[in-house]
């Protein structure tokens, strides 16, 4: 193979001679099972090696072929890699939803399509560019077969002429995405490729005014999504056993993991695994081995999603009231019940807080991108064996199964922490301990392992009600004497659990806080209002729950904070509320998105004029 | 009765890890006098004692139940874990997972086990884990105040002439059909017999199933009860007559021609199993469940050795897990070094 063939792309100028470099939307419409995720996949690694900053956002059906998806590239010259609202180019190849996709584009945007749609009669205001894809396909792709899955590919091709990207890149993306035992598969795809962009080259006059021209703001990226991000750093965190169930989007978590586990996890010596992994019968059984394993002295952990989140509730109360260390992954989509199991919520944020009955609290950790995904899941395994308790990582779809750039991930420089746990010879010395006595004020007993040899090691964990050496009482003094210093626990961990990240903007009256994917349309969202509106905003980004000062503080320096949450009723809000007093309350205001998709600046800027010209 | 067995060493009374029957008891038993369970529970410390299992070395584990309280009943210096209903089978799991070397010991009831716990309970027998999993079988809920559950057999009467009219699940049956390696039924009336086989199961590496029928005195052992004491003496077909010889018991003993079968377990202790009225081959599966079947048909609970498999994998060696336990794997072991990270970045550009 030679990429040789194809000479790099001339800069061409739209015939207003307006262009518009490195800063727009790609929308590719097509359907699932036809082999569009690689297209997609390759187009989005081109523009990065462009070294153009770029986000992919796959909005894809619950199905495994035949049903529409979407697939959202943004380019940004400003490093803006959120979801954008308006759609600049749509590349349409699903005659299902053509004609709606094109319906839906802003005047002025660009439609490649498959030339038998005639989708240029629809709109004049449009720059429609059509290709006969199954004659195209046809002589680079002899195998019939195949051609379902290699035709995507031409719109590589022609999208590359149109917006300038080197084909040099889209093949190195190709080499990229199929690996050296896909040659062939990847010779076939470069084949289809460049026949899109010869024919591209010979048909088109171009006239729409989006370029990608080549930046240097990508220099040592990488590309991860998020799941496989929390996977390395359960890895890190020297993880040893993992349980779970399968549910999207978490199982690309756990996949991963498996994944690493295998190569970089076998012991040299004796070539056994220095790990366990167990796909469970149910999320039951799942958070159950997990908090089992957590328990006997294991850096354990599962993964799941919203449902998972229900099913483990028992579980997860048995954690908090016997303190067991456990780190929980809650890959969050759209609920309640199966809801939209492929689209992105944060619809757990109130239920994992407090899940399970009785008075419950649980520390949870908000990522927002896979440098944190990374780090906070190595710290969340600190924190669970710290302070011996149920940890939940709260990502969501958008950032689980989205591929991001990122910065190269920091090697942990901190030891494992593996928390207060006494050893015989520990043992020795004190002579015994009480499993559940608060010595060091921080709430947090010091627990022994299970075949610890030492007369003095054992204890019995119960979920039912324990006094401070862990024997069964009912009595009241007891339970709340234990419950209190559970709630005094609580508070310790406000000081300890990553705190949030806080910009404060000169003037400003009006605040954001938000968590987790929001940051995306959040950060630009202040742009758009200092820009276009002249209001300056400060934001803090929350990175954990219980809340810390900051937060308060935050609040106290503002007359009006907006809480941005991606669920309908105002979860992270609800939270917050739950600590406020009245007159912080009083400043809260709420911005809520919950279609399904990862939440866009332009509805937080919108919504936030709205409020504020009340 | 074969000669093996050995009387517990008298003056001293410390067994063979230099511990008195003491080091095995456990708090005082809240459970209602007369209760079965109260039997198996002694069984348990006496065995423990008698093999010289460091109890240190125990993980005992249960559910929510008259029988699941049980563990704190024994073994006071190990550790145990009393969690939820019918999930007792995933948190022995994950702990057998982080620490091998633990012996685990599961005691559950059958509303435990057959009832709300039967998924969790299929799949534990699927993993063939090893562990010992007793099921204090009454056929009732003592704690809720006798209801029926999942064992209960057709036409089984409570107390309130309530009569039961869904089959039973037989957890020996489910047990041996889908994957454990050690199965057989017991009656706490019988302490001899129930002695063996917790010694085998004990030694067993792989999971060891005992369903143990024992009566409910409160709720469940009255006329018209099929897991009554009286039900159980009218109606309990002894399989064989059993042995247990420890691996380390140098006494050498010929085995009887003909009569007796021998099953040399994992550790090297020996199994002898003589038989009695029939030919039983506890390492025939399916002639196990023709035998299971054809009891049901005859109202007879068949007690002995149901089942053994010394051939299987367990679910650790499936898992080809680290011979130490993972709990306890030195940062070196289980953080890669920059190296690794630096690799897997690079791939990722």
């Amino acid at each position: 193979m030679s990429t040789l063939e194809v000479s790099p792309a001339e800069p061409r100028l739209s015939e207003s001679g307006h262009l518009v470099v490195n800063d727009f939307s790609i929308q590719v419409a097509t359907v699932n099972g036809s082999g569009s995720q690689t297209a997609n996949t390759v187009l989005m690694r081109s523009i990065f090696q462009m070294g153009v900053p770029v986000s992919g956002k796959n909005m894809f059906p619950s199905n495994i072929a035949g049903l529409p998806t979407w697939f959202t590239i943004r380019a940004s010259k400003h490093g803006y890699i959120g979801r954008k609202k308006e759609i600049d180019f749509l590349v349409a190849m699903n005659p299902e939803t053509a004609r709606e996709d094109v319906m839906k584009l802003d005047s002025g945007a660009t439609v490649v399509y498959d030339e038998p749609l005639k989708l240029d009669q629809l709109r004049s205001d449009l720059h429609f560019y059509p290709a006969p894809f199954d004659k195209l396909v046809a002589p680079v792709c002899p195998d019939a077969k195949l051609r379902k899955l290699v035709r995507n590919m031409l719109y590589d091709g022609i999208v590359a002429w149109l917006l300038g990207i080197e084909m040099d890149e889209v093949y190195k993306a190709l080499v990229k995405q199929f690996g050296k035992r896909k040659a062939k598969a990847a010779e076939l795809n470069w084949g289809a490729a460049k026949a899109g962009y010869e024919y591209a080259s010979k048909t088109y006059t171009k006239t729409d005014p989006y370029q990608v021209q080549r930046m240097h703001a990508n220099t040592g990226k990488i590309i991860i999504d998020g799941n496989a991000a929390c996977a390395l750093g359960a890895m890190f965190a020297g993880v040893t056993v993992i349980t779970w169930y399968p549910i999207t989007p978490s199982s690309s978590l756990v996949e991963s993991l498996i994944g690493y586990l295998k190569r970089f996890r076998i012991d040299a010596e004796t070539g056994r695994a220095t790990f366990a992994v167990v796909q469970a019968e149910d999320e039951l059984a799942s958070i159950g081995m997990a908090i089992g394993a957590g328990w006997a002295g294991a850096r354990s952990m599962t993964s799941t999603a919203g449902p998972g989140i229900s099913l483990m509730s028992e579980f997860v109360g048995l954690g908090y009231y016997a303190e067991v260390p456990v780190v929980i992954f809650d890959v969050q989509r759209v609920g309640p019940s199966t809801g939209l199991p492929t689209r992105t919520m944060q619809g757990d944020l109130l239920t994992t807080a407090i899940l399970s009955h009785g008075d419950t609290q649980h520390p949870l950790f908000f990522p927002c991108s896979p440098e944190e995904c990374f780090s906070m899941s190595i710290d969340a395994f600190d924190f669970a064996e710290r302070f011996q308790t149920p940890v939940f990582v709260m990502t969501d779809l958008d950032l689980g199964m989205n591929n991001w750039m990122a910065d190269p991930f920091q090697y942990p420089e901190k030891p494992i922490d593996r928390g207060k746990v006494l050893t015989a010879e520990d043992l020795d010395r004190l002579g015994g301990f009480a499993r559940y006595k608060d010595v060091d004020g921080d709430g947090v007993g010091y627990r022994t392992l299970p075949a610890t040899n030492h007369p003095a090691a054992a204890y019995f964990t119960r979920g039912s009600g324990h006094n401070d050496k862990a024997q069964y009482t009912e009595r009241e003094d007891d339970y709340i004497h234990n419950m209190d210093r559970l709630a005094h626990k609580f508070q310790v961990m406000r000081k300890h659990v990553p705190a949030p990240e806080v910009t404060y903007r000169r003037g400003a009256e009006i605040g954001f806080v938000a968590c987790g994917t929001s940051h995306y349309a959040v950060g630009e969202s202040v742009d758009q209002l200092l820009a276009e509106y002249e209001i300056p905003a400060s934001y803090l980004r929350l990175k954990a729950y219980p809340f810390t000062a900051e937060l308060i503080e935050f609040i106290e320096r503002h007359q009006r904070v907006y809480v941005v949450d991606q669920n309908r009723d105002g979860q992270l809000l609800s939270l917050m509320r739950l600590e406020m007093t009245p007159e912080q309350i009083a400043k809260l205001r709420s911005i809520r998105y919950y279609g399904g998709l990862p939440l866009d600046a332009r509805t937080v800027t919108d919504e936030v004029v709205r409020q504020e010209e009340k | 009765m074969s000669t093996v067995a050995t009387p517990p060493p008298p003056p001293k009374k410390v067994n063979r890890v230099g511990l008195e029957v003491l080091s095995y008891k456990g708090a005082k038993t809240t459970l209602c006098a007369g209760c079965g369970h109260n039997s198996i529970s002694e069984r348990v410390i006496e065995c423990f004692y008698e093999l010289g299992v460091d109890p240190w070395r125990v993980g005992k584990f249960s559910g929510i139940g008259c029988s699941s309280k049980s563990p704190a009943y024994f073994l006071n210096l190990s550790h145990g874990f009393n969690g939820v209903h019918g999930r007792m089978p995933a948190l022995a799991t994950g702990a057998i997972l982080a620490n091998r070397t633990m012996l685990g010991l599961g005691v559950t009831g059958d509303g435990d086990t057959a009832s709300i716990g039967i998924g969790q309970f299929m799949h534990l027998v699927r993993r063939n884990l090893p562990m010992i999993y007793i099921i204090e079988d009454n056929g009732v809920y003592g704690l809720t105040k006798g209801q029926f559950s999942a064992t209960a057999d057709v036409g089984s009467k409570l107390k309130t002439g309530v009569i039961n009219d869904l089959p039973p699940f037989d957890c020996c049956a489910l047990a041996l059909k889908w994957g454990a390696t050690f199965v057989a039924r017991t009656f706490s009336g019988d302490k001899k017999q129930m002695q063996t086989l917790l010694k085998a199961a004990i030694v067993h590496d792989g999971l060891s199933v005992i369903d143990v029928v024992s009566p409910c005195v409160t709720f469940n052992d009255h006329e018209g009860s099929t897991k009554s004491y009286s039900y159980m003496k009218e109606h309990e077909e002894v399989l064989h007559e059993l042995d247990f010889v420890p691996s380390y018991d140098e006494i050498s003993v010929d085995i009887p021609e003909g009569e007796v079968r021998d099953v040399r377990l994992h550790d090297g202790s020996h199994l002898r199993i003589r038989k009695l009225d029939r030919d039983y081959d506890p390492t025939n599966r399916l002639s196990a469940l023709a035998a299971i079947e054809d009891a049901e048909k005859r109202h007879e609970v068949l007690t002995g050795v149901l089942y053994v498999n010394m051939e299987k994998p367990n679910f650790l060696q499936i898992l080809n897990l680290a011979e130490e336990p993972l709990a306890t794997l030195p940062q070196s072991k289980v953080r890669p070094p920059k190296a690794v990270l630096d690799e897997a970045m690079e791939e990722l550009r």
